[in-house]
């Protein structure tokens, strides 16, 4: 594929009898942002790491920007920026240090490539003379961005740059990402929060290794071909309970302050489940549709 | 600037920044010249002992003298019969009686013997064995001086002297040693878990994925730890120079060559014990045991290694720090050049080499 930036092909990889990835296969396209969404342990980090040359694959073959990531590994780690799972600077040297080494780490200085981090980087710079180990998560995560970007690369790959960190600071981190999609620069990001999966142009969600769907956040939703309803009582933990002993149910998961419930039915008769639910004591039951996010339909692919 | 420089200025940042790698660095090589030169010593001096003179006459009396003025021994306490001995000594402050049987002085010019018994402490084995020598030597003195002008049909004179080291001095054998150890601990130690430590947070990762050689990281953290290593070298050789009199007889230049060579062969090695551990605490442990301790042992620093079992006089041919030792007395006390130590300096050399090799086929460029 002529516009395509990264593409895996038939990827395994096996830790010792710990299966991390089986037989994956994608690929993405230039600019594209493309998250990869998963619970803890299924995989994203060890793919992360083969794309950016750190593991090999025991079978398959990956490139990135037409780099075969065995062979001309040196090549895409000039290409590549990377931001691992952990925070991964220097934490005795200050802001401006850290961005100084790396920047000198690829052969270019701050002020070189400073458009491209300016947005970024401006929110940290009243504290450039701060030890970053002194920053709050937000700040590290700002200026870990700042030097995975200062190299100006082609692709970027973030291993759950948001996990830690505040909710604020997560949504700011992701506006920070659109706005770098602008520059023509693949993102890769991987990430164990569903709710920021709506936020990338396509996902694909991981389990067990395994790529469960890969399409855009839209398209994988509106696939979700059942009626989804959000209920509400009292009793959350009893009223999860009563509901999983209902006949007809399909699905019960908490979901926040509601439950969200699938019905076996094509066309469940709510009339009767509020009855249920009120014989089995629930007094301020709600049942509302509702439409169904990327958790409902992972959760629904995973079974 | 330059990718490589700015990798020197960062690893300076993080030694110059953390309290304890100054301390190792600078602070324990000058504790430990000093700690060696001033405390521990296996030279005798200010013994306490007791005397039990049961005959307390003039020869008694000039030998006792004798004794007390050598400056090896003080006289402190007198005791008057056998009981007194065992709670003397059971105190702990006096390690050694001397006792003089009856009619000493009288015994002597008539049967021409008499007899001195010596009591010494002998809890500390070594040193009751040198002041058991002194004792006798000093006792010994005495009557060849009483003597002098008494000629004996038969006499072997023994003249002894000390070449390259006349008074004995304690000093002419750990300063070599300490330096052999402080250039391994700085050197080894410090650049294993300064490595291991970009592996334990993470950082090791982005430099991975970087157009970073792995032969430009390696260069990068070995050169900091060389330079600070060179001025530790300095400072063990000044302190040996200034404060303990230790000459030097043969040339700085080469002293310092030589030197050099020792610490990039302990850096080979700081470096292929990071590409095993995978963290500071295990770098740390791997460069205490697999260096530290053989250094000490089995180099000829404290023990001689005449004296060792054969096996363990096979390994300490492997230790390096054993043929640096031999480099440096033989520079500092002997003065000799090149000619006289070439086969320690191939060693060494081929050593490093061997090391340099290793570790840098060992690196790996990823993760696993």
């Amino acid at each position: 594929m002529e516009n395509c930036s990264v593409s895996v092909k038939n990827i395994s990889k096996t830790y010792k009898t710990n299966i991390a990835l089986s037989d994956i296969s994608f690929e993405v396209k230039k600019g594209e942002l493309f998250g990869l969404i998963g619970p803890d342990g299924s995989g994203k980090t060890s793919l992360i790491r083969i794309l950016t040359t750190l593991l090999m694959p025991d079978s398959g073959t990956a490139s990135v920007e037409n780099l075969d990531v065995i062979s001309d590994f040196k090549e895409i780690r000039k290409k590549i920026g990377y931001m691992p799972g952990r925070f991964s600077l220097y934490q005795d040297l200050s802001v401006e240090e850290n961005l100084n080494f790396f920047a000198s780490v690829f052969g270019t200085t701050v002020e070189k490539n400073y458009s491209l981090i300016k947005d970024i980087y401006y929110q940290i710079e009243p504290f450039k003379k701060r030890k970053a180990g002194q920053l709050s998560g937000g700040m590290k995560q700002k200026l870990a961005l700042s030097c995975a970007l200062i190299h100006k690369p082609d692709v970027l790959f973030l291993d759950e740059p948001t996990t830690g960190v505040d909710a604020v600071s997560r949504k700011e981190f992701w506006e920070m990402l659109k706005q770098l999609k602008n520059k023509e620069i693949t993102i890769i990001v991987s990430t164990p929060y569903m709710d920021e999966a709506d936020l990338c142009d396509r996902v694909a969600l991981i389990q067990k290794g395994e790529i469960l769907k890969i399409n855009t956040p839209k398209i994988i939703t509106s696939e979700f071909n059942k009626k989804l309803f959000s209920i509400k009582s009292e009793n959350k933990y009893r009223l999860i309970n009563d509901l999983r002993e209902y006949k007809y149910n399909n699905s019960v998961n908490a979901f926040g302050q509601h439950i969200h419930y699938t019905d076996i039915n094509p066309k469940p008769d709510t009339d009767e489940l509020y009855k249920y639910l009120r014989e089995k004591g629930h007094h301020s039951v709600e049942i509302k549709k509702t439409e169904p996010t990327i958790e409902d339909c992972f959760i629904d692919l995973m079974k | 600037m330059n990718s490589f420089l700015s990798f020197v200025k960062k690893e300076f940042y993080h030694i110059f920044r953390d309290k304890r790698t100054m301390l190792i660095l600078f602070g324990i090589p000058i504790a430990q010249v000093l700690l060696f030169g001033f405390v521990i010593t296996s030279e005798l001096k200010n013994v306490q002992i007791a005397v039990w003179d049961k005959s307390n006459d003039i020869t008694t009396n000039q030998i006792i003298n004798k004794i007390t003025s050598s400056g090896f021994f003080e006289l402190r306490k007198i005791i008057y019969n056998e009981k007194d001995i065992e709670p003397t000594f059971k105190k702990g402050k006096i390690r050694e009686i001397i006792i003089f049987e009856e009619k000493f002085a009288e015994k002597l010019s008539k049967e021409k013997t008499a007899k001195i018994q010596i009591i010494a402490d002998a809890s500390d084995a070594n040193s009751a064995n040198m002041m058991v020598n002194y004792t006798k030597g000093i006792i010994a003195d005495y009557l060849v001086k009483r003597n002098a002008n008494i000629q004996y049909p038969m006499q072997i004179i023994t003249k002894e002297r000390m070449l390259y080291n006349e008074s004995l001095k304690n000093v002419y054998m750990f300063v070599p040693g300490i330096m052999a150890m402080i250039l391994m601990l700085v050197s080894a130690m410090m650049t294993s878990i300064s490595v291991a430590r970009e592996k334990e947070l993470g950082t090791m990762e982005v430099l991975l994925v970087s157009p970073l050689k792995p032969i430009q990281i390696l260069l990068g953290k070995v050169t900091p730890y060389l330079a600070l290593s060179i001025v530790n070298a300095i400072i063990i050789i000044s302190l040996g120079y200034f404060v303990f009199e230790m000459p030097i007889l043969g040339s700085l230049t080469f002293l310092m060559t030589e030197t050099i060579l020792f610490i990039l062969l302990a850096l080979s090695l700081g470096i292929l014990i990071s590409t095993v551990a995978p963290n500071q605490q295990v770098a740390m442990f791997v460069s205490m045991f697999a260096l530290m301790i053989p250094t000490i042992l089995l180099s000829g620093f404290i023990f001689p290694i005449k004296n060792m079992p054969l096996v363990l006089q096979w390994l300490s041919a492997l230790m390096p720090p054993k043929y640096f030792i031999i480099i440096l007395k033989d520079i500092m006390l002997k003065g000799t050049g090149l000619a006289f130590v070439w086969k320690e300096t191939l060693i060494l050399t081929g050593m490093t080499i061997f090391f340099i090799v290793l570790s840098s086929k060992k690196f790996k460029i990823r993760l696993e």
